[in-house]
């Protein structure tokens, strides 16, 4: 492949569009509620109809929209025409019936009202538009042209500096700074290196990481590909967990494709730069996302993280130097190589630069994907874009950051969303999950429920995280039962604060915080269900001490 | 090699360069506890035990994995460490059935002797009872995972001293054992040599002769020492 070819590959494929184009969502949110029997439908009317010289059904990924699945929206000359909701097999052809100018049966809803409006595509550029399935509609739309700009334009070194200059920080949660992850690996010598793509998102209630790869895993291979040539990497892995068989056919179709169009393999672009992608595949573990405990994993050892340092970018995979991100951090490289660095930067806050994807879910209206810019707040995301509580209900808090986040109550939502505001508010940002609550939503539950997560997801080798969960998950249940008084609360904050600074990894380590964080904002609720200590209340104090044997 | 020199609470130590910081403390007379860390094989840092205060680290470090540096300032017995070790080893005890007075360990227990030296008298939280099996099925050997810690002494050993291969570890979380083979009786493996190292190296009385009663169960860790140390020190050569 040289860049003729390339731009050859992108005419083509835009002369070959079609008047009328319908866009059906084959993501699995929509997949899950039949969108392949709307697809087929669709298509089966284009053909009955005769329009299929006008009219193109194409296969998309994520509309966003997920919880008004599956939908389909109409395209004309370019602009959208409609967006169309709860699409089902048998009212699918009377979306071809409105073309003509007769009456859709289907819901329509406004395609600029705020959920869709206040979003900012970078991520998610060509999520819902191109193709997921063949890699000339990832062309089209300009992809690989930034990794041959990179390899033919740009040394390493500078590809590196661009990645600094952008400010780009990791979004698998912790927020590391991505060029001096890249930095590291590129100076470390090694006489093989490494890069893996981390896509083993696994907190409850995240779907965004699944959602890029089924909506545009070229984007992912393409970023992955510009890393390696910027650290000098010749192989590289996608740790993708099980539970996605989409996501991994979908991968595993596009690595395929890369490879037959050269993109993938030795002599990309007809340069020295030689580059493989494997895909390994989770087995169900949560822990496997530490990027320690994924590293052991791939290479076929039991999932378990070892202390840092030394770091994978000087130590990683066989003892190699590794440079290890998220998807979403390797899915906005190559608009960063394409729209330069200065621009990434312009975009966010002071120290967050971009833009976050987050999954809304909960008790919200509007449940689905976004993508905003750095600093948008809590409260646009959640009462504008969210469209608020369901009917009846209030909103009570807003949980990010999954297992090893916090609950972040209402009287906060005025706060932007970056790594620094939320952390001070004692949660993370995490991958981007993002659970709504409303006033029926107990704390002591939710700590409860993700202390049961953490309990059934340490790996067990370190004591803090392998015991400490159990035990704190008893002390919160006992509570939430009402059998608890005020020492087993302090023995639980007591415990929380020991797990937080003696845990072997991130697991462990944040795994107390939904439970400090309620604690931190709705203390009132732990209280109100303390019995009083007296004596003769000894059914709440059983279990509280025991003599060594 | 170079030597590097730290303070160890407030004292001016050397020690040689890439010993790590339990090793240094432990030439300078300075006992830090540990139950996962065994001489001759390598460190996993995951009893927690050993954690020390290293000044600008903002957490703190296991002092089995930490390698020395110039200048370090390390602290290993301040009061925030005292109680996470003993809280560690509350967890410890709760977790599964550790009844010292019928155990075969009793008197040579490294968790009971840490316990004591800590002064680990009450176990505050919620004992679990977990019911764990006992395998006998060894012709030597006996393994009662009431009393195992997890501390993976065994595994290490049988894979990188012995090389067999036979320990591991199923399972997660609570539910974490150590197994031999794919989760066989011992008495069935085929790759147990019968060394009998894991049952040296065991730090609680998980790992015992059969035939031994309580209290009856001491290890002779020299053995283990010299097997790791004897190509080295070319103690395998005939010498006359």
């Amino acid at each position: 492949m040289i860049l003729g070819e390339l731009n050859q590959l992108r005419d083509r494929e835009i002369q070959s569009r079609k008047k009328i184009t319908l866009r059906c969502c084959m993501a699995a949110g929509c997949v899950s509620s039949n969108s392949k029997g709307v697809f087929e439908a669709l298509q089966k009317a284009v053909a009955e109809s005769g329009l299929g010289n006008e009219v193109e059904v194409r296969g998309v990924g994520c509309m966003r929209l997920c919880c008004e699945g599956p939908l389909v929206s109409v395209n004309q000359d370019g602009a959208e025409d409609s967006l169309h909701v709860r699409v089902t097999s048998e009212n699918a052809a009377s979306i071809l019936a409105y073309l003509k100018g007769g009456k859709a049966r289907t819901t329509r809803v406004d395609a600029g009202m705020p959920f869709f409006k206040k979003q900012m595509s970078i991520v998610l550029s060509n999520s819902g538009i191109i193709d997921p399935e063949r890699i000339e509609s990832y062309i089209a739309v300009g992809g690989y042209s930034a990794l041959h700009e990179a390899l033919h334009e740009m040394t390493p070194a500078e590809v590196v500096s661009m990645m600094v200059q952008s400010g780009l920080r990791g979004r698998g949660g912790a927020g590391f700074p991505t060029g001096l992850k890249w930095d590291t690996v590129a100076k470390s010598p090694g006489v093989a290196k490494y890069v893996i793509c981390n896509a083993d998102e696994g907190d409850p209630g995240a779907f965004m990481d699944r959602s890029v790869l089924e909506s545009d895993p070229h984007r992912v291979l393409e970023g992955m590909s510009i890393a390696a040539y910027a650290v000098g990497a010749s192989q590289g892995f996608i740790y993708v967990r099980a539970e996605y068989p989409l996501a991994i056919a979908r991968l595993q179709q596009a690595i395929k494709q890369s490879k037959q169009f050269g993109l993938l393999g030795a002599g990309i672009f007809d340069s020295q730069f030689c580059f493989n992608i494997d895909i390994r595949i989770g087995a169900g573990a949560f822990v496997c996302g530490e990027e320690t405990a994924l590293m052991a994993s791939v290479e076929g050892k039991r999932g378990t993280p070892r202390p840092r340092p030394p770091f994978p970018a000087e130590s990683g995979l066989w003892g190699y130097p590794t440079l290890i991100n998220n998807v979403e951090t390797f899915a906005n490289v190559a608009p960063i190589c394409r729209h330069g660095a200065a621009w990434f930067a312009s975009i966010g806050t002071a120290r967050s630069k971009g833009t976050k994807v987050f999954a809304l879910a909960g008790k919200i209206k509007n449940t689905g994907l976004i993508e905003v810019p750095m600093g948008t707040t809590l409260r646009t995301i959640v009462e504008d874009m969210g469209g608020g509580a369901p009917e009846g209900g209030r909103i009570k808090a807003v949980q990010t950051g999954g297992p090893s986040g916090g609950c972040i109550p209402v009287e906060h939502l005025d706060t932007p969303v970056d790594y620094d505001s939320l952390s001070q508010l004692g949660s993370i940002m995490g991958s981007g999950g993002m659970i709504v609550m409303d006033d029926g939503t107990s704390m002591v539950e939710i700590a409860r429920y993700f202390m049961e997560f953490c309990m059934d997801e340490s790996c067990g080798k370190c004591i803090p995280c392998r015991a400490g969960t159990v035990q704190m998950h008893r002390l919160l249940d006992r509570i939430a039962r009402g059998q608890a008084t005020a020492a087993h609360l302090a023995r639980l904050e007591e415990l929380c604060e020991m797990v937080k600074s003696t845990s072997l990894c991130g697991l462990g380590q944040t795994a107390p915080n939904p439970t400090l964080s309620t604690l931190r904002f709705f203390r009132g609720e732990y209280e109100a269900l303390l019995q009083p200590e007296m004596p003769g209340n000894e059914e709440c104090l059983a279990g509280v001490s025991g003599q060594v044997s | 090699m170079a030597a590097k020199t730290l303070t160890i609470n407030g004292r001016q130590i050397s020690a040689a360069e890439g010993s790590t910081v339990l090793k240094a403390a432990e030439e300078a007379g300075v006992e830090i506890p540990s139950l996962c860390h065994l001489d001759g094989v390598y460190d996993v840092g995951a009893c927690r035990l050993c954690l020390v205060e290293v000044k600008g680290a903002s957490r703190l470090l296991p002092a089995c994995t930490t390698v020395i540096s110039e200048g370090m300032e390390v602290q290993t017995g301040t009061e925030r460490l005292i109680k996470y070790r003993r809280m560690t080893l509350e967890l410890l005890f709760a977790e599964r059935n550790h009844v010292c007075s019928v155990c075969v360990a009793d008197g040579h227990c490294e968790l009971q002797t840490l316990a004591y030296s800590l002064g680990m008298d009450h176990v505050r939280f919620d004992y679990l009872f977990p019911k764990w099996d006992v395998d006998n099925t060894h012709s030597l050997f006996g393994m009662d995972h009431n009393r195992c810690i997890l501390c993976t002494r065994c595994v290490r050993v049988c894979w990188h001293i012995e090389g067999a291969g036979t320990k591991n570890v199923s399972g997660r979380g609570g539910q974490s054992k150590i197994i031999t083979d794919l989760n066989a009786a011992w008495g069935k493996s085929d790759s147990c040599t019968s060394c009998g190292k894991c049952v040296q190296s065991c730090p609680t009385g998980a790992l015992f002769y059969k035939g031994s009663t309580v209290g009856e169960m001491v290890r002779d860790r020299s053995k283990l020492e010299f097997i790791v140390n004897a190509r080295e020190k070319k103690l395998w050569v005939y010498q006359d």
